[in-house]
């Protein structure tokens, strides 16, 4: 890969969607570098699939531009775009073998025969599909009907994969190695791929970078530790893995911290002054259920938060335990802790007072 | 539960009697060595063979046979498009009024259509001196028009459960739009065709009434011909043609209905 990679190589200005009065896509504008795996992270009906279709070139955007590689194509048709994609179902043709489906876009490009051949096998050796070359699609499992369909896409060498939930029928251990799979073969080829899914945690391990969507708009793109550590919205924030908030005011601000007075967490709770908050601002603290300690005796860091709960549940997953903090003014909260500590005993049990604490340092602070 | 089962059963048994002794009997009778349809009188197939000896039999059976593969053929064409164009051409004004109007030939009275295609032909002939004479074609142009109605739902509701994204990813893959029809669309309705084109050629073959309305003088379709032998009086040669007949359109159906599963499993 080219040390000198455009960081535009794929250009979205502007772009809306309507459909009648409905506002599928909502004014985004979004650049993706060459070589990246770009997720479009968002629920359903959030415009990501619609995005990506518009990429494609089966959607015509109401407004606004696409370029891709410099080139405007929001009037090229699909079939012209240096594009190919991957679909959600697949959509690999029943009445073609594994072979001629995979051949089919070099075919429609009248590309050699003795050409085609060997791109075929280059391609099935990439997927590991060497020996289901013959066969029928319905003969297939779904992991090889996915590699089929990527092959497909592939062969073509296009300048930008798109990925509609590409691991969405998998099931859950094949989804983990294959997501790997995808990684690997993106960075070995070194095209752009544009992924879209509804699954954070896919979306986290697999991409450079992360556009989370909600409502037909862009809210926050960034690299998915970013997204997870720096949240700009409580939309994101609960979208990506789980958070505890607190509703407050700010009561004090000094050179870098602010003060807020939030009522559920019976008092005030220090964070970094990140947005320029003055006193009387609204705001709302948000912490990680992984960043916040729990512990039977009082923490001795002055500078930490400190809160006394009692444990309302608790529940353990081997690598972690989770438990639900009832605060003294009954708000619950979600703290997990690693168990680092080879035990049969649980340490703390079933409505035992206790403190939780976190560092200032962990407290999220979201304007709204 | 066991009484219950045998309830079951003898009800079954009961509603399958109602509808295939009547069927049996006609196959049953065709093998009666006697003149007189309806006496035993023991057991032969000389009216198999008497049957390939009557001119008249063997005319109406040629036309019947060739109306059914023309206007089952047409029908497919014409069926095949319409289908096409409500499912796949996006929400054109009236698609919903056009998709009900495909459907309505099948619940028309066959008087009501047999009549009014009458009426037009009748029309056209002083109008264009067209047709000058009914027979061949005016059948088959009639029985196209109410079996290509047939073929439009069994396409239409094939190509709806087809995966639109099929279409898509040929496109995607460089594949031009009127092409897609041809290297994707028809291989796979194709099987839906098929049967479409069966149902229509036993439709034309079975039909006695909208032929009756447009054939002309001279020209008898096979159930014109059964029919008027059988008012005056049922003959063994009519059994033995009827036992055909019956085997004929079971064999198709049943290829129809195989290639449709068959099919709709892969995909």
């Amino acid at each position: 890969m080219s040390s000198s990679r455009n960081p535009c190589f794929i250009r979205i200005r502007g772009v809306s969607k309507l459909f009648g009065d409905f506002v599928a896509i909502d004014d985004v504008s979004l650049d993706i570098a060459q070589g990246e795996l770009f997720s479009i992270l968002g629920g359903s009906g959030c415009g990501k699939t619609t995005l990506l279709r518009i990429l494609a070139g089966f959607e015509q955007p109401t407004r606004g531009r696409v370029e891709i590689d410099g080139v405007d194509v929001t009037d090229i048709p699909a079939y012209d775009r240096p594009v190919n994609m991957m679909f959600q179902s697949y959509a690999i043709f029943p009445h073609m073998s594994v072979e001629k489906n995979i051949s089919y876009g070099l075919r429609k490009d009248k590309v050699g025969s003795a050409e085609i051949a060997q791109r075929v096998d280059e391609v099935i050796e990439l997927v590991q599909l060497g020996d289901f070359r013959k066969r029928d699609p319905d003969q297939l499992s779904g992991g090889q009907r996915q590699r089929v369909a990527l092959a497909r896409a592939l062969i073509k060498r296009p300048k930008v994969l798109l990925l509609d939930e590409p691991l969405a029928a998998l099931d859950k251990k094949l989804r983990e190695h294959t997501q790997f799979e995808l990684m690997n073969i993106q960075h070995e080829l070194g095209i752009t791929f544009v992924v879209v899914t509804h699954d954070q945690e896919e979306a986290m391990t697999l991409s450079t970078r992360i556009a989370v969507m909600n409502k037909g708009r862009l809210l926050q793109v960034g690299e998915p530790r970013e997204i997870y550590e720096y949240p700009e919205t409580r939309f994101v924030a609960d979208f990506i893995g789980t958070i505890n908030t607190f509703e407050g005011r700010v009561s004090s601000v000094d050179e870098q911290h602010i003060q807020v007075n939030c009522e559920t967490a019976g008092g005030d709770l220090m964070a970094f002054n990140e947005h320029e908050l003055k006193s009387g601002d609204k705001v709302c603290i948000a912490v990680r259920p992984e960043k916040i300690f729990i512990s039977r005796d009082p923490p001795e860091n002055s500078e930490d938060i400190r809160i006394r709960g009692t444990v309302d549940d608790l529940g353990y997953l081997g690598n972690l335990s989770l438990y639900r903090v009832r605060l003294e003014s009954g708000k619950v909260i979600l703290v997990s802790q690693q168990n680092r500590q080879r035990s049969a005993k649980r340490s703390i049990e079933w409505e035992e007072q206790i403190w939780v604490s976190w560092r200032p340092r962990s407290s999220i602070v979201l304007v709204n | 539960m066991r009484k219950q089962s045998r309830f079951i059963l003898s009800v079954l048994a009961f509603g399958y009697a109602f509808l295939y002794l009547p069927l049996l009997s006609v196959i049953f009778y065709s093998f009666n060595d006697s003149r007189l349809a309806t006496v035993w009188g023991g057991f032969s197939t000389r009216w198999y063979g008497e049957l390939f000896r009557n001119e008249q039999i063997l005319d109406a059976t040629f036309l019947s046979f060739r109306i059914a593969a023309t206007s089952a053929t047409l029908a497919t064409i014409f069926g095949t498009m319409a289908g096409l164009m409500l499912v796949r051409f996006g929400r054109f004004r009236g698609r919903t009024l056009f998709s009900g109007m495909i459907t309505a030939p099948l619940v028309m009275p066959e008087v009501i259509t047999g009549l009014s295609l009458l009426l037009l032909f009748v029309t056209f002939q002083q109008w264009f001196g067209w047709p000058g004479q009914r027979g061949f074609s005016t059948i088959t142009i009639a029985h196209t028009t109410f079996s290509m109605a047939y073929v439009a739902v069994i396409v239409r509701s094939r190509l709806s459960q087809m995966d639109q994204s099929l279409e898509e990813a040929a496109m995607d893959l460089g594949c031009r739009p009127a092409r897609v029809v041809f290297d994707i669309t028809l291989p796979l309705i194709v099987p839906a065709m098929v049967s479409g084109w069966l149902l229509a050629f036993t439709l034309s073959l079975d039909d006695l009434v909208i032929a009756s309305f447009v054939s002309g003088p001279g020209s008898n379709t096979l159930p014109m011909y059964i029919f008027s032998k059988v008012k005056l009086g049922v003959t063994p040669d009519v059994n033995a043609l009827a036992s055909l007949f019956i085997l004929i359109v079971t064999v198709t159906l049943f290829t129809a209905w195989f290639l449709t599963n068959r099919r709709a499993r892969k995909v």
